[in-house]
């Protein structure tokens, strides 16, 4: 079954960006990402609808979901949206050698079992290049907890790769993003759309749990 | 409609006052309040059951059996009897004790338990919390229905041959809610036997709850026992209360700002729009609990959480003075004026509940114990 209004072209892409700058360059890198993936979906002729979500916009309602347990206000769409996504492109600054607090709190708060199985792309931000691989011993590990299915390529962009060449000359950030892009848009094309689930749906039946006890 | 309080027996500091009960001070407070409760014509009176401080309540039965002596009409139950760490034998005992001293003025509700500790402290595992829900209980409704029980299962030693006694008052088993926040299984296992569900909103938005009922609805229909508007349903709720409300809540915010659940998270104007805490007039509270029915379909019992966060004894009977005198009445004759006639007004009490044994000729009219050895009753040694 598939949402109302979708068909088996259509795929959603959640992007969660955690930076807190405005302007800030996780968001510039998350939608260089997106459109990536896009425009690799669309090659695929798929048509991907895109939900960017700022996590600075929900802070407070992340905070309060930790102390009370339930989500308020916009961050109840935002979980939904997350949770129903066909990909999900995750995108953070590093602070102090790791993702940053913020990100942290909002994989915190989802459901354990919120990106099982779903295709992941990572990317992260930073000051200089000497930060890239907390890309694959923080981000990485992370969602392979979580049992998503994370993108070979993972894209991290230093100030410098903001630059004419992309400060690498021989892999400029344009080519990586387009590559990560292609990998996220070859697991979403594989998959079927994400099929709208009931709340209960996978309830056992008394029998079932009498059984079982 | 029944109107009732439930406590979960919390020692705070007061926040206003920096003063902090000891236990003893809670356990008559407690005492205090539920008499109180009765006196002012509330429904119910329920207490919860923790082990682990800051609450003092662990042995309900002990407290609830003084209540049925020193009160006069309000229900006694409970929110919640721990269904996954407590023996089920023991429980079985304890509650038709408690119906027989109590004259069926009682009924209790089941719940896991999310204190992480008190499984292994009571020698179970958290994570088999729905298992043992499901085991224990299905043994305790055993040893109250069936006379001699042989029984064998996974997490208790078996039984042969065992007679839970005293055997239930007039031969009929008290009612049963089971309590549950997130778990649809628990929903599930209360339809499957008919017994009533109570969603405690208290701390999350009321659609969540109105999903938990309807999901709990339809299976009570699906298991034959009613319609799904039949089902009987409880929630919980939190209100604080003054003429003026913006005297409610400028005594309250500390209280709030304080609390252990929720403190220092969210601001209470935020809290009272998504969850059932509503802090201000008792005009206020009427018209939001008198919406309830809207989202859960009409109920049979709101429970509202009353002395907690270190209020004060004298400040909680005021409260409970201002419920049941100037909100109670009120919603209870709107629910009343808007209930369907084939929808239960109440939870079934034990009257009603031995009425519908005799019409269904489970329980017969008198139950007279005979000596098992000589068939002989009591009185016949004194007649021959």
């Amino acid at each position: 079954m598939l949402a109302k209004g979708t068909t088996m072209s259509d795929r959603s892409i959640v992007v969660i960006s955690a930076g807190l700058s405005q302007p800030s360059s996780t968001r510039l890198l998350a939608d260089r990402l997106a459109d990536a993936t896009v425009t690799e979906l669309a090659a695929r002729g798929i048509t991907a609808h895109v939900e960017t979500v700022e996590l600075r916009d929900v802070a407070h309602e992340i905070v309060n979901m930790t102390l009370s347990g339930f989500a308020s206000g916009a961050l109840k769409d935002v979980l939904e949206k997350v949770t129903a996504a066909d990909g999900v492109i995750a995108v953070t600054p590093i602070f102090s050698a790791s993702y940053s607090g913020l990100f942290k709190s909002f994989v915190d708060i989802l459901d354990k079992d919120a990106l099982v199985g779903r295709p992941v792309l990572v990317g992260a931000t930073g000051g200089t290049g000497r930060h890239s691989l907390a890309l694959e011993y923080a981000l990485r590990p992370l969602f392979a907890y979580l049992r998503a299915d994370v993108a070979g390529t993972a894209v991290f962009a230093a100030t410098d790769d903001w630059a004419d060449g992309g400060g690498d000359d021989v892999n400029p950030l344009p080519n990586r993003i387009r590559r990560a892009g292609r990998e996220l848009a070859e697991m979403v094309a594989d998959r079927e759309p994400s099929a709208p689930v009931g709340l209960y749906d996978a309830v056992p039946s008394f029998e079932q749990l009498l059984g079982g006890a | 409609m029944q109107f009732g309080i439930f406590t979960v027996g919390d020692v705070t500091t007061d926040p206003t006052t920096g003063r902090t009960p000891d236990d003893t001070e809670r356990v008559r407070n407690m005492l205090t309040i539920a008499q109180h409760a009765d006196q002012a014509g509330l429904d119910v009176f329920a207490t919860g059951e923790h082990h682990n401080p800051p609450f003092v309540p662990s042995s309900p039965t002990t407290m609830l059996g003084y209540l049925a002596g020193t009160t006069k009409n309000i229900i006694l139950s409970t929110a919640t009897t721990l269904i996954t760490t407590n023996d089920p034998v023991r429980l079985a005992e304890e509650y038709a004790m408690l119906q027989v001293i109590s004259d069926g003025r009682m009924d209790l509700m089941m719940g896991r338990g999310n204190t992480g500790p008190v499984y292994p402290w009571f020698g179970q595992d958290i994570r088999q919390g729905i298992p043992l829900a499901i085991e224990n209980y299905a043994l305790l409704r055993r040893l109250w229905e069936e006379e001699v029980v042989d029984w064998q299962g996974k997490f208790r030693t078996p039984l042969q041959g065992f007679t839970s006694t005293p055997r239930p008052l007039d031969g009929v088993p008290p009612f049963v809610w089971h309590g549950s926040i997130r778990s649809p299984e628990i929903a599930e296992q209360a339809a499957f036997y008919g017994d009533g569900f109570l969603h405690n909103a208290i701390f999350w938005p009321l659609e969540h709850a109105a999903q938990m009922v309807k999901f709990y609805r339809e299976r009570y229909e699906h298991y034959g026992h009613g319609q799904a508007d039949q089902a009987i349903v409880g929630l919980g709720g939190q209100v604080f209360m003054k003429k003026n409300s913006q005297d409610a809540v400028k005594e309250f915010r500390p209280y709030f700002d304080n609390a252990p659940v929720y403190g220092h998270g969210p601001a209470m104007e935020d809290f009272m729009r998504d969850t059932p805490l509503t802090v201000g007039s008792p005009q206020q509270v009427i018209d939001r609990y008198g919406k309830f029915r809207d989202q859960v379909g009409h109920y049979q019992r709101q429970m509202f959480l009353m002395d907690h966060a270190g209020l004060p004894l004298k400040t909680v009977l005021e409260q409970i003075d201002i419920l049941a005198t100037e909100v109670v009445p009120v919603l209870r004759a709107e629910a009343e004026s808007a209930r369907p006639a084939h929808v239960p007004a109440n939870p079934p009490s034990h009257a009603d509940r031995v009425a519908a044994g005799l019409a269904a000729g489970t329980v017969h009219e008198q139950v007279v114990a005979q000596d098992t050895y000589t068939g002989l009753r009591a009185e016949d040694s004194l007649s021959s």
